[in-house]
């Protein structure tokens, strides 16, 4: 590429690119962690940009959140402040699977996140576009952006989401660009090439925007959040605000028709977008084709912002012509006269192979170069939220000479995505669901603090705040957990009319609270007139008392498959071992294990293509260099 | 390391009269006490260690006394493993060894993997450094023999009908996760009555498995024998009279079909697999039936082969292909008809086939089956003759697996009927596709969130 001048701009220790969702996360983890730290974005108007949908949340991602912000991220604050709707869904489904979602103001979430990055003490937020990276003996030592500036630092954290040769599709017209009328950034690729990354295709689509004015919301259901708000951020409670309602209206036969009259104008079914786009977020184009039977498809219309007349059409994303998509949009009810304002477009963006790095989000071959969002080939910003802060704590944790952080399956959401995604790779843009989630009855949204805030504290992140009311509600939750297995109810005849109008069967003999709650009918709440000491707890603690108490046989069962997957997790593996001199490992597993260099053991077993002999010839050998190691320093 | 105890037969079937299960690990002494009854001592663990006991291996369910054995126990750390061991003698061949070893699965050990005592005996610092190759050679030759012998067991119908289990399964799954991660779609998910009746279906397949396959009583595997000879020559006479003076033990897995067909017959303790055409007895040929090529594949996979031929005429040609056929495998030979007038005798037979004993019979009088079910017997215990090891171990395997994945399913119903939150029914509708998955050597991955995928509309 032909530039400007090289410049000396400065030297840091973090730097990030880009300032989505990771890249925010990332710097603000690390300028948390004590780092001096540089943010670049090639647009400062679109920092922490929601380009579709607007809502922060939902299944599995909502209890990405709920992680993120136990460690001490921002985006549970910052959702907190800027929502105009929020709902828990999946309230009878029980409490693992409970899910937050919230939608929020769009421009809102981008100023105020913009805003936290300018106030942060150790963050520098610049504009510019990164066209390269610096690399010296296999380590990186800085950046050079499309102007000239050379930026020094020992860590780079690589959070490019879609903007990498981005290309957008409409109908027959395709050209180069950014998400949401952004520029692409058309330099860096080359770059990652040179050093031996290479690259693959991935897309996603977004549907239109429309004109809250023109639409006829008398024909549509009206979808209200809930009234109880449950906030994101543990730092918050009681939220109270005036929420704004979504929308719900349907597809119909005529407006199938029209799709199915015009599929040969959708590139993605002439075969000129040939990339992977995610199976969870098919086009309208695809539901209508697959599911054919179906008479209708879901529409959700809902608000981007209090500021703005732009509605978002869940459920209608295309890469069908302009001219389509006016026509199709007008066969909804509700919609006929409505006007667009932004058009559908599907993105095709280039995004690395997962596989190359390690589970702290570094490239397994150069160092100090971290990779993290949506260029790592998942999707969402929640799940691009999440290796941000991972890669920005793990950034930090390098140059402070220490151990990265590594969250395993047991242990957090997070720890699923990011060894899903490095160590199974992916084909298409990575999502987070609840079904990813072997433990998800230990790894419920409601207690992502008692299982993660003392970790972000202990690495620098979460701060003494977070760290203290965390504390005060786990001692909260084991001294009621204590009280209730200690008070004994006797059975009077108050006691049992008490429970029979409960539905729930006498007693015959004096029986602890505990054993009471584990009765599917009586609940915590629902003691308190026979429990007459209990002390106006916290409503966090409640609920975690009950979910103890009531899924106790579950969780302990749970308690001792973790434990079993923790000692092969235990097992490391150091990345120098050459797998191919180890006689017994099959072809195929020798091959996978040597090209993946996997960390532990348990994350060899994850890896397609090692069998359970595999791993059982891995464990001999490994026992056997033990010991000849040890047999080594008793001969030294 | 690995904190669960482990058992596995420590013998080898057939070969000798005394048979060893051995269990390694903390809970083996527990396991012992729940189901050896003593003569002089009530509990194994109230026995002096290295001592041996003898008394009655019961199971604890049904009270039924299983087989009269000595048993002992060793503490660690001076054991094989260096864990807490107990072994038990019991009869050999196969019925015994086998139904206590599923007792011991039963009651609380884990079947050993291959090669998995000696692995925990280096691992545990037991073996010197220098077998640690011999360990890991031993580790992946036993997989890979075990996993043949365990595809080539599940070809056709059985794992068919498992796959076809385990889809419902996942069915299931599907369901109960797309409402999860989709909760806002009008897609139809499942109710709990929908849950109720698949998992009582379930429940009532795996229990005919049970009861059928890999009943407790019921031999799955046994000597594989192929009867061959030409036409009326006896060899429905033959089956006929073995089958009626040993109760046929089984027949064939319900609702399937296929061309060939087994019967399994009990003679003197030996488990005998006659594998059987379908037709074999109407047109009393198998060659004619199946072709020479399929009789050879046949053979191929037998153990033995009994072949007949009629004493009172002279060898044919199709006689001469019999005989060439049983010289590949190990084989006994009947000269069927001596009651009527002999034109050959064992002479014939012997110039084609040294090494072969050969039987004088008459199906009409019986004449010489008594000869037979002796000579079977000492070509048994003399390890002439032997089922594969790992066949037996995969069958107990795979009952084993098949009761947990029915104490799942049962688990899952329950939580349904309790009408249970999603969460917690999914636990167990998880485990089971898993213990299933296990029978069938399919390993979980993509396939659920491919169902979701493919089943239902859903997305954004």
């Amino acid at each position: 590429m032909k530039g400007s001048q090289i410049y000396d701009a400065g030297n840091f220790d973090v730097i990030v690119v880009g300032a989505g969702h990771s890249g925010c996360e990332a710097a603000l983890a690390s300028a948390r962690m004590g780092m001096n730290s540089l943010i670049l974005t090639m647009s400062l108007d679109s920092v922490a940009l929601m380009p579709c949908n607007p809502a922060i949340g939902g299944t599995g991602k909502g209890h990405l959140v709920r992680e993120i912000d136990a460690l001490g991220g921002e985006m549970g604050k910052n959702i907190d402040k800027t929502f105009i709707q929020s709902r828990m869904l999946n309230t009878s489904k029980g409490p693992a699977v409970h899910s937050l979602r919230a939608q929020a103001d769009k421009n809102k979430y981008s100023y105020s996140m913009k805003e936290i990055l300018e106030s942060e003490k150790n963050v520098t937020l610049k504009q510019g576009e990164v066209t390269g990276f610096l690399v010296k003996e296999r380590k990186v030592t800085g950046i050079i952006t499309r102007t000239g500036a050379r930026f020094n630092a020992k860590t780079v954290i690589l959070c490019t989401g879609t903007y990498l040769r981005g290309k957008i599709y409409i109908g027959e017209v395709n050209y180069w660009g950014g998400p949401n009328g952004l520029s692409p950034a058309m330099y860096l690729t080359e770059h990652l090439e040179e050093y031996g990354i290479k690259v693959r295709r991935f897309k996603t689509g977004t549907p239109a925007r429309i004109h809250m004015d023109s639409i006829n919301f008398s024909k549509m259901d009206i979808q209200p959040g809930d009234k109880d708000i449950v906030p994101f951020s543990f730092m918050n409670e009681n939220l109270t605000k005036d929420q704004v309602p979504c929308y719900l209206t349907y597809t119909n036969l005529e407006t199938h028709k029209i799709i199915m009259n015009n599929l040969s104008r959708s590139p993605m079914y002439t075969g000129h977008m040939e990339s992977t786009g995610p199976r969870y977020c098919p086009s309208i184009e695809d539901k209508v084709v697959r599911f054919s039977d179906k008479n209708r498809h879901q529409i959700f219309v809902e608000p981007e912002g209090l500021d703005t007349k732009e509605m978002y059409v869940q459920g209608m994303s295309t890469t069908l012509p302009s001219e389509v998509q006016i026509k199709m949009l007008r066969t909804v009810e509700g919609l006929e006269n409505v006007e667009i304002m932004r058009e559908a477009y599907a993105i095709e963006y280039d995004c690395i192979d997962p596989t190359t790095l390690k589970r702290s989000l570094e490239h397994k071959e150069i160092e100090g170069l971290f990779f993290a969002g949506q260029v790592n080939g998942s999707s969402g910003y929640e799940e691009a939220a999440a290796q941000g802060i991972i890669a920005g704590i793990n950034a930090s944790l390098k140059l402070q000479n220490k151990e990265p952080l590594i969250l395993d399956r047991s242990q957090a959401y997070i720890g699923v995505l990011i060894d899903d995604l490095v160590t199974k790779g992916t084909n298409e843009p990575y999502r987070m669901m609840t079904s990813r989630c072997e433990y998800r009855l230990t790894l419920r949204q409601d207690n992502a603090d008692l299982r993660l805030t003392e970790i972000g504290h202990s690495v620098g992140l979460a701060a003494k705040k977070r760290y203290e009311k965390m504390i005060t509600k786990r001692e909260g939750i084991e001294k009621e957990l204590e009280r209730l297995s200690n008070v004994k109810i006797t059975p009077t005849d108050e006691v049992n009319s008490y429970l029979k109008e409960l539905g729930s069967s006498p007693m015959k003999k004096p029986t602890s609270l505990y054993e009471l709650i584990k009765r599917p009918e009586l609940s915590y709440d629902n003691l308190h007139t026979i429990d007459k000491d209990r002390d106006n707890l916290l409503k966090d603690v409640k609920i975690q008392v009950e979910i103890q108490i009531k899924y106790e046989g579950y969780i302990d069962k749970q308690m001792k498959q973790i434990e079993q997957f923790k000692k092969l997790e235990g097992k490391k593996l150091s990345k120098k071992l050459d797998y191919s001199i180890i006689k017994g490992l099959r072809l195929e597993a020798r091959q996978k294990l040597d090209k993946m260099k996997p960390e532990s053991v348990g994350q060899a077993s994850r890896i397609s293509g090692v069998s359970p002999s595999d791993i059982n010839v891995l464990l001999v050998y490994l026992e056997q260099q033990r010991r000849l190691k040890s047999r080594g320093e008793k001969d030294d | 390391m690995d904190m669960n105890t482990i058992a596995a037969i420590a013998t080898a079937p057939g070969e000798a009269g005394i048979g060893i299960v051995r269990i390694s690990g903390k809970r083996a002494v527990e396991i012992g006490d729940k189901i050896f009854k003593g003569k002089r001592i009530s509990k194994l663990s109230d026995s002096k260690q290295r001592y041996l006991n003898y008394g009655y291996i019961v199971d604890p369910k049904s009270g039924e006394k299983i087989d009269e054995v000595l048993i002992v126990y060793m503490k660690e750390p001076y054991t094989y493993t260096t864990e807490d061991i107990v072994e038990i003698n019991c009869h050999g061949g196969i019925i015994s060894v086998r139904r206590i070893l599923e007792i011991v699965l039963e009651n609380g050990a884990t079947m050993a993997e291959a090669g998995e005592f000696t692995k925990r005996a280096f691992l545990n610092g037991r073996i010197d450094l220098s077998q640690a190759e011999a360990v890991i050679d031993l580790i992946s030759a036993k997989t890979d023999i075990s996993f043949n012998v365990s595809l080539n067991q599940l070809e056709g119908s059985l794992s068919k009908e498992i796959s076809v289990l385990r889809n419902k399964v996942l069915e299931m799954l599907a369901h109960i996760q797309a409402s999860i991660d989709f909760p806002e779609h009008d897609e139809e998910y499942a109710t709990y009555q929908q849950l109720k009746e698949n998992g009582e279906y379930i429940l009532l397949k795996i229990q005919q498995l049970l009861d059928t396959v890999y009943a407790g009583k019921i031999l799955r595997e046994g000597l594989k024998t192929v009867i061959l000879g030409k036409p009326n020559v006896g060899k429905s006479s033959l089956l006929n009279r073995v089958l009626r003076e040993n109760r046929s033990i089984v027949t064939d897995i319900p609702g399937t079909t296929r061309d060939i067909i087994e019967e399994y017959v009990n003679i003197k303790g030996i488990p005998l697999k006659i594998v059987d055409t379908a037709g074999i007895r109407e047109t009393d040929d198998i060659i004619e039936r199946i072709g020479v090529d399929r009789a050879k594949a046949l053979i191929d996979k037998s153990d033995l082969i009994i072949a007949v031929f009629d004493a009172s005429s002279n060898l044919t040609k199709e006689d001469m292909e019999i005989i060439k056929l049983a010289s590949y495998k190990k084989s006994i030979v009947l000269l069927n008809k001596t009651d009527l007038n002999n034109k050959i005798c064992s002479q014939d037979i012997k110039k084609h086939l040294p090494d072969t004993k050969i039987i004088n019979t008459s199906m009409i009088t019986g004449t010489g089956i008594e000869i037979l079910e002796n000579t079977l017997k000492d070509m048994f215990f003399t390890g002439e003759i032997k089922i594969k090891e790992d066949v037996i171990v995969n069958n107990v395997r795979h009952r084993d697996q098949l009761l947990k994945a029915k104490e799942n399913i049962e688990d899952a119903l329950s939580a349904v009927i309790s009408e249970l939150s999603y969460d917690l029914i999914e636990v167990d509708l998880k485990n089971c596709w898993e213990n299933l998955g296990q029978i069938t050597g399919e390993t979980i991955g993509e396939d659920l969130i491919d169902k979701i995928f493919q089943d239902f509309c859903i997305g954004k």
